[in-house]
């Protein structure tokens, strides 16, 4: 048997080292197939005898892959949305320098950089966050249309709202951040819970959102712009809406450290920033905001430009330094205070929106102070933003010589003090209800 | 079966099996070694050392690496993962029960009695255990999600709901349709190798009905059940999709996996729990052999070829039917979900799709059959693997005294508690710095998909084939060898022929399995070409305009693997029936 292996080896290498002889690049990306599959066909048709490998692996596996196989490696491209990956990937010199000779490529979408300042790698499109939602599933159940983030905290839209975990999701950690940099980190914190209150399911991918509300699962959904688009483009009956709070943040592609292929890698960076490539993002089934401002002439009536349009102007200002730093700490807070205690969570919103219904009808000042006290409870944090983004934190949980604590110590005690908070919370709540029944 | 309830022909050998074991002598004791030692060798390459390399984290300090068991007190500490022990325990044992009443009717009317359509029946019962990813749980949610087809008609009609798919009872709802077959085949499998003197000698006794199967034919199947039922226990207790897909994160195994996924391959947390699951698969394993020791399950005469078909009345007959009927519509129902969503244009919040269409099959015929090709391939050969091991091992440990035979096989049933991502991060790690001549590393090369796919699903095989040689009896053997076979001539001529219908369960559970197998397969898919169905679906159904085509090609799937199900069972029953007009 051992030697039927070896053979078997030999033929492979064979037949492998064979099709290496042509021109081949490849790419390591999220994109889907709807996304890579166009723009693959119409590069191999600009650069005939180069074909393009394209492997899927959603962004955090991707990451991983190229760190694991760095001392060999095969890869000439990575290609995802979210920007802190590729700060990991540079961090980590996993990228090489390259600066596109593209002409017409606007400097900056919404207030963000299109390119890496440090040139290690070039927004070719970009996105932006928002609220999805199904228009059969609202229409039945006689609920109202979201214009801002704060909205879906409101009692007609508990459990009807999902969204993904931000450590699960690259787009979902930036929604997060950018509510966290837009309102402020106890106000921030204090809307996401709200809004998680109403929570359906957080699910552990993000195409589990688009997934859900498309189908009919869900109501309403968290999610970044082109998942709505591209369902709408597939005929599902979705909307979308960008709320004021939100940020446009460029999808990048980076030339990976020893690239065996580094100059068909350029050709395709070149490529996705001409004229041709930028226009295949309008493609129904892609629809991402291209970067070069000349290309929206040929968009449909109603594409979103975020070079002309007034709601997509004057946007936050990403700041990606600070999310960078507590990335971590953001991603195990919403875990712990929010996916692993929704039970709690969900129960207490119940009784505050009952509450608050009561109130409407009879006011009752006892109880309105009960209630206020029962959401400071569930709004209060076990950490302020200066210590998130405090060094001794972050070693928790890189594993760094200086740390307070390790990880699964800190995780207890955030879990620990949610589940107190929430059922102070509840008892309060329960006590108000009490007063206006 | 503690009152020895049937009096076996090979009673004589009234003492247990290692007593009973030759005492070495006809292959050599060297040539059973160097089997052994092959084995070990290959299960050391590619299962123990891959994992290892990933595992060790879990007994190191983040960060400075130094070795420290604190990471376990961490784990009994932390709420949320004692939580989800107790959890996936429960769901574990609760979906035992319900799959052994799902699985019961099934294998046991359809083998004990005169039923046309029995190998029918069969085939289906089995495609449960073909869900493709993903796109099953999108079909699943359509028909039974809260607001899936059944309770929106519910809601229509009657203004209730029934919340089927939520929370750990959603959870054993699905494992117990999911998993079923396990116990079904094995179940089956033992079923047919009864000798039917068993049950005449109870019948002439006056045994019959309910008592003559309570008695007889369950007790000498025991083998059976136990293979299925501890396969099912553990496989739900290692499961990561469907929880997953219930969005049920509370339970261990997904735990692990979202650890590992998102916090990083060097929190040793998430490599804590993969030791627990493990520890729990291997002593879950070793129970179950405790359960049938001490006990004789083998039967000597085998010219009939299992129990002897019996009539069924016309009344009886009706309610067998609608019971058969009733399981299969409950169990296909999911099939029939993702049947639908491949036709369906559009299928949102509605009972049934909008319109339908043809053409995501057109879209994915057009470009998946390098798929298809490579998912034969692959579940083949990884499945070939499987049954040459689990065999090998079945035979090493039950039929000779080597030291250290066990040692196989937990090594073996390990392998169905290393999540999919540690294997195939171990994989990438134990084999990327590995180069061939040429500079190709290798662990590009598809053979290590095959190798890593037949490591997982090397327990399912090494299930069967034990089951199976514990109910052949030693004295067929040992009479071949007292008429001048030599070792290897019995277990060419004896042994192999007559463990046929437990290897062919086997290889059809580990080949079924090994064709919608994704965790491991999604990190060492490296091209395209090379990737197998799995991977495909994946890439789909990560986009809304993939749905129809990932349904598609999910019913694809399971239409090839049905095939070469109905191919073997029809092969099985062949094969028997020949046996039995041998004699």
């Amino acid at each position: 048997m051992v030697r039927s292996i070896v053979l078997a080896l030999g033929l492979v290498l064979v037949a492998h080292s064979a099709s290496a002889q042509m021109g081949s690049l490849t790419v390591v990306t999220s994109f889907s197939k709807d996304v890579t599959d166009p723009i693959r066909r119409a590069f191999e048709k600009s650069a005939p005898g180069v074909t393009l490998e394209v492997q899927n692996r959603n962004t955090n596996a991707g990451v991983k892959y190229l760190e694991e196989t760095r001392a060999n490696n095969q890869v000439d491209l990575f290609w995802a949305s979210a920007p802190d990956a590729f700060e990991v990937l540079k961090a980590k010199k996993l990228l090489a320098l390259y600066k596109p000779k593209a002409r017409g490529i606007a400097e900056k979408v919404g207030s963000y950089p299109v390119n890496d300042k440090d040139g290690f790698y070039s927004g070719f499109a970009a996105s932006g966050y928002g609220i999805m939602w199904n228009d059969r599933y609202v229409k039945a159940k006689k609920l109202p249309t979201p214009k801002e983030w704060q909205d879906l905290a409101q009692a007609p839209y508990y459990d009807h709202v999902s969204i993904s975990a931000p450590s699960r999701s690259g787009t979902t950690h930036l929604t997060i951040e950018t509510i966290l940099q837009g309102e402020g980190w106890d106000k921030g914190w204090r809307i996401i819970k709200e809004i998680s209150g109403n929570l359906h399911q957080v699910t552990d991918r993000s195409f589990g959102v688009p997934e859900a509300v498309n189908s009919g699962q869900v109501g309403y959904g968290i999610v970044i712009d082109f998942f709505a688009f591209s369902s709408q483009g597939s005929g599902f009956p979705v909307k979308f809406v960008y709320p004021s709070v939100t940020t446009l943040v460029p999808a990048n592609v980076g030339i990976v450290a020893n690239a065996p292929n580094r100059m068909f890698a350029e050709a395709f960076i070149e490529f996705l920033l001409s004229p041709a490539g930028q226009e295949l993002l309008l493609t129904p089934t892609i629809r991402r905001l291209p970067v070069r401002p000349a290309t929206y002439e040929k968009a449909p009536p109603d594409y979103p430009n975020p070079f002309k349009d007034k709601n997509l102007q004057g946007l936050l200002t990403f700041n990606a330094e600070l999310s960078e730093k507590r990335s971590e700490a953001v991603d195990v807070l919403f875990d712990q205070l929010i996916t692993f205690q929704l039970a709690p969570l969900k129960a207490v919103t119940k009784t505050l929106h009952d509450v608050e219904a009561a109130l409407a009808k009879k006011d009752n000042a006892q109880a309105r102070a009960l209630a206020k006290e029962a959401r400071d409870l569930v709004a209060a944090m076990p950490v302020t933003d200066a210590q998130a983004a405090a060094p001794e934190l972050r070693a928790a949980f890189t594993g760094g010589k200086q740390k307070s604590a390790r990880q699964a110590e800190l995780e207890q005690q955030w879990a620990a003090f949610a589940k107190e908070k929430y059922a102070a919370a509840q008892a309060k709540a329960d006590e108000a209800l009490k007063l206006v029944r | 079966m503690s009152d020895r309830a049937a009096p076996a022909p090979s009673v004589r050998f009234a003492d247990t099996f290692p007593s009973r074991a030759p005492r070495g002598g006809r292959i050599p004791v060297s040539g059973q070694a160097v089997l052994a030692l092959a084995i070990a060798l290959f299960l050391l390459v590619f299962l123990v050392v891959p994992v290892a390399t990933v595992a060790y984290v879990a007994f190191t300090e983040k960060g400075t690496g130094a070795p420290t068991l604190v990471n376990f007190l961490d784990f009994a500490r932390t709420d949320l993962f004692v939580r989800s022990f107790w959890n996936s325990l429960y769901v574990s044992a609760m979906t035992v029960v319900w799959a052994s009443v799902l699985a019961l009717p099934l294998a046991y009317l359809t083998t004990r009695f005169e039923f046309r359509g029995a190998a029918l029946v069969q085939t289906l019962g089995f495609l449960p255990l073909i869900m493709p990813p993903f796109v099953g749980a999108v079909a699943m949610q359509l028909l039974f999600g809260r607001n899936g087809t059944v309770n929106l008609l519910l809601e229509e009609w009657f203004d209730f709901k029934i919340g089927l798919m939520e929370g750990l009872n959603g959870v054993i709802f699905l494992q117990a349709i999911h998993y079923f077959p396990f116990i079904l085949v094995n179940l089956s499998a033992a079923l047919r190798n009864i000798d039917r003197a068993m049950e005449e000698a109870a019948q002439n006794l006056g045994s019959h009905g309910f008592r003559l199967f309570r008695r007889i034919a369950l007790p000498l199947a025991m083998p059976g059940y136990v293979a299925g039922a501890s396969l099912v226990f553990v496989k739900v207790f290692d499961d990561v999709a469907s929880p997953l897909l219930l969005n049920v994160k509370e339970m261990l195994a997904p735990q692990a996996y979202l650890r590992i996924t998102s916090i990083g391959i060097d929190d040793p947390m998430g490599y804590v729990i993969s030791v627990v699951l493990i520890v729990l698969a291997v002593v879950t394993m070793w129970g179950s052999a405790q359960v049938l020791k001490g006990k004789d399950y083998a039967t000597a005469q085998r010219g009939g070829g299992g129990l002897a078909r019996r009539r069924l009345t016309r009344g009886q007959s009706v309610m067998a039917y609608g019971v058969v009927l009733l399981v299969l519509a409950l169990v296909l129902a999911p099939h029939l979900g993702l049947v639908l969503l491949s036709l369906a244009t559009v299928w949102s919040f509605s009972p049934l799709p909008d319109d339908y269409t043809l053409a995501h099959y057109a879209r994915v015929l057009g470009d998946s059959s390098i798929y298809i090709k490579n998912t034969l391939l692959y579940a083949g050969l990884a499945a070939a693997i499987d049954v040459a091991i689990g065999g090998a091992i079945a035979y090493l440990v039950l039929r000779t005294r080597l030291p250290g035979r066990q040692m196989l096989d937990w090594m073996a049933g390990a392998a169905l508690a290393v999540p999919g991502v540690v294997l195939g991060i171990g994989y990438l790690r134990a084999f990327y710095g590995v180069t061939l001549p040429g500079g190709v590393p290798l662990a590009t090369l598809w053979i290590m998909i095959v190798l890593a796919i037949a490591i997982r699903r090397l327990p399912y095989a090494l299930r069967a084939a034990y089951a199976a040689l514990q109910q052949i009896s030693i004295a067929l053997e040992e009479a071949a060898e007292n008429l001048g076979a030599t070792k290897a001539r019995t277990v060419r001529r004896v042994v192999i022929p007559l463990m046929t219908g437990g290897l062919l369960a086997g290889f059809v559970t580990s080949f079924a399995t090994a064709a919608v197998e994704l965790s491991a397969v999604l990190m060492l898919v490296q091209n395209n070409s090379d990737a197998p169905l799995s991977y495909g679906l994946y890439v789909l159904m990560q986009t809304p305009a993939g749905r129809g085509a990932g349904a598609a090609l999910g019913v694809v799937a399971v239409i090839i693997v049905a095939v070469c199900m109905g191919l073997s069972q029809l092969a099985a029953d062949r094969s028997q029936r020949a046996r039995g007009l041998d004699i």
